[in-house]
C-alpha cells in the first residue's frame, strides 16, 4: 500500500510519520510538498503535526489554502483515507472536512505529555485492529487542542458515531480529571460522516516502536493497512 | 485607497480562557469591578484597486473565508476612504 505524507512549511512530525510507515510498517511512502497540485495513486494521505505556517492567524487557517489541499479534499470525497494528526487535525477542521474547531487549551499552556485515550469506535479504517473500550497510552503535544463545536454539531457527531477517541483515565473513565485541554466531551479524535477521514490530537507516530517504550500507536497504522488490504 | 479595520471577537457563550486570565491579572493589580474581559484580534487592511461600494462585500468575503473562524468568532469592520 502507498502512503503520502503532506509537508507544509512548519510541519515537524512529517519525518516521524515517514519513518514509522517506511521502517516499522514497511510500506511505501512519499513526502508531498504542499505546493504540489496532483496526488499520485495513494491509498492514504497523512497530514502530520507541527506548526504549519507558524500557526499564523489560527492553527491550520493558512494551510487550508495550499494548492495540495484541493486535491486532498477531492481524494477524501472519493473515499480515500486521510489521517490528520495534531496540526493535521487542525487543518482538517479549518478546511471544514471534519466538524468543529480547536480553541486554546483551557490551561493556556502548551501541553506535552502522555495521556490515555479510550477507543470509542473500532469499526473504522483507523481503529479496526483495536476493540471498542480499549485504552491506550499516547503522547499529546499542543497548545490548541480544546475541541469545540455547537450543541447541534456535537449531537450530530455523537449520533453518527463519529467520535473515535476520548481522553480517559487509565481505567477508561471519561471524567474531567482525564481531560488535558478542556475538549468538549473529552473528544480526542473524530472522523467525518463517511468515516474515511480521521482527525486526532494525540501522536500515534511518536509511540509506534518498542524501543521508544510504547508502540500502542502502531495499531492505528496497522489498522489502515488491514483496511486497505481488505478492500483489494 | 481604502483602509479597513477588522475586529474579530469570540462569540457570546464561547469560553475565553485568555480573557479570564487577563481579568484575574487586572484584579490582582487591584483593579476592582472588572466584571468580564474578552480578547479578540484587530486586523488592518489596505485595499487598492477597489471601489468603495464593492469594498464591503469583498471584506465580508475575506472575513468569512480566512480572517475569522465563524464557528467560534464574530467579526465586524469599519471602512475608511
Amino acid at each position: 500500500m502507498k502512503f503520502g505524507v503532506l509537508v507544509f512549511p512548519g510541519s515537524n512530525c512529517d519525518h516521524d510519520c515517514y519513518h514509522v510507515i517506511k521502517h516499522v510498517l514497511k510500506e511505501d511512502v512519499d513526502f508531498i510538498w504542499h505546493k504540489e497540485e496532483r496526488l499520485l495513486d495513494y491509498d492514504c494521505i497523512i497530514i502530520p503535526g507541527g506548526f504549519s505556517f507558524g500557526d499564523y492567524l489560527r492553527p491550520g487557517a493558512i494551510s487550508k489554502f495550499s494548492p495540495i489541499m484541493k486535491e486532498v479534499i477531492r481524494f477524501g470525497k472519493e473515499g480515500g483515507l486521510i489521517l490528520g494528526i495534531c496540526n493535521g487535525f487542525q487543518i482538517l477542521l479549518e478546511s471544514g472536512i471534519v466538524q468543529g474547531t480547536m480553541m486554546k487549551n483551557r490551561s493556556l499552556r502548551f501541553i506535552c505529555k502522555d495521556v490515555y485515550i479510550r477507543i470509542e469506535d473500532s469499526n473504522t479504517p483507523f481503529t479496526n485492529q483495536m476493540k471498542r473500550g480499549d485504552i491506550i497510552k499516547i503522547p499529546i503535544a499542543h497548545a490548541d487542542g480544546n475541541y469545540f463545536a455547537d450543541e447541534e454539531t456535537i449531537r450530530d457527531i455523537e449520533e453518527n458515531h463519529q467520535i473515535v477517541f476520548r481522553y480517559s483515565t487509565s481505567n477508561g473513565e471519561i471524567i474531567d480529571e482525564a481531560n488535558p485541554n478542556g475538549s468538549l466531551q473529552n473528544i480526542a479524535g473524530i472522523c467525518n460522516k463517511e468515516g474515511n477521514i480521521l482527525g486526532m490530537m494525540p501522536h500515534p507516530e511518536r509511540c509506534s516502536e518498542k524501543i521508544l517504550g510504547n508502540d500502542s500507536g502502531l495499531m492505528i497504522f496497522k489498522s489502515i493497512l488491514k483496511w486497505t488490504e481488505g478492500k483489494r | 485607497m481604502i483602509m479597513a479595520k477588522v475586529y474579530i471577537t469570540l462569540k457570546n457563550g464561547v469560553l475565553d480562557p485568555q480573557g479570564k486570565a487577563v481579568q484575574h491579572s487586572l484584579e490582582s493589580l487591584g483593579y476592582k469591578g472588572v466584571s468580564d474581559v474578552r480578547l479578540g484580534k484587530y486586523i488592518e487592511l489596505k485595499l487598492t484597486d477597489i471601489h468603495r461600494r464593492d469594498a464591503e462585500e469583498r471584506i465580508k468575503e475575506m472575513c468569512e473565508r480566512l480572517l475569522a473562524n465563524t464557528v467560534i468568532e464574530d467579526y465586524r469592520f469599519e471602512i475608511e476612504v
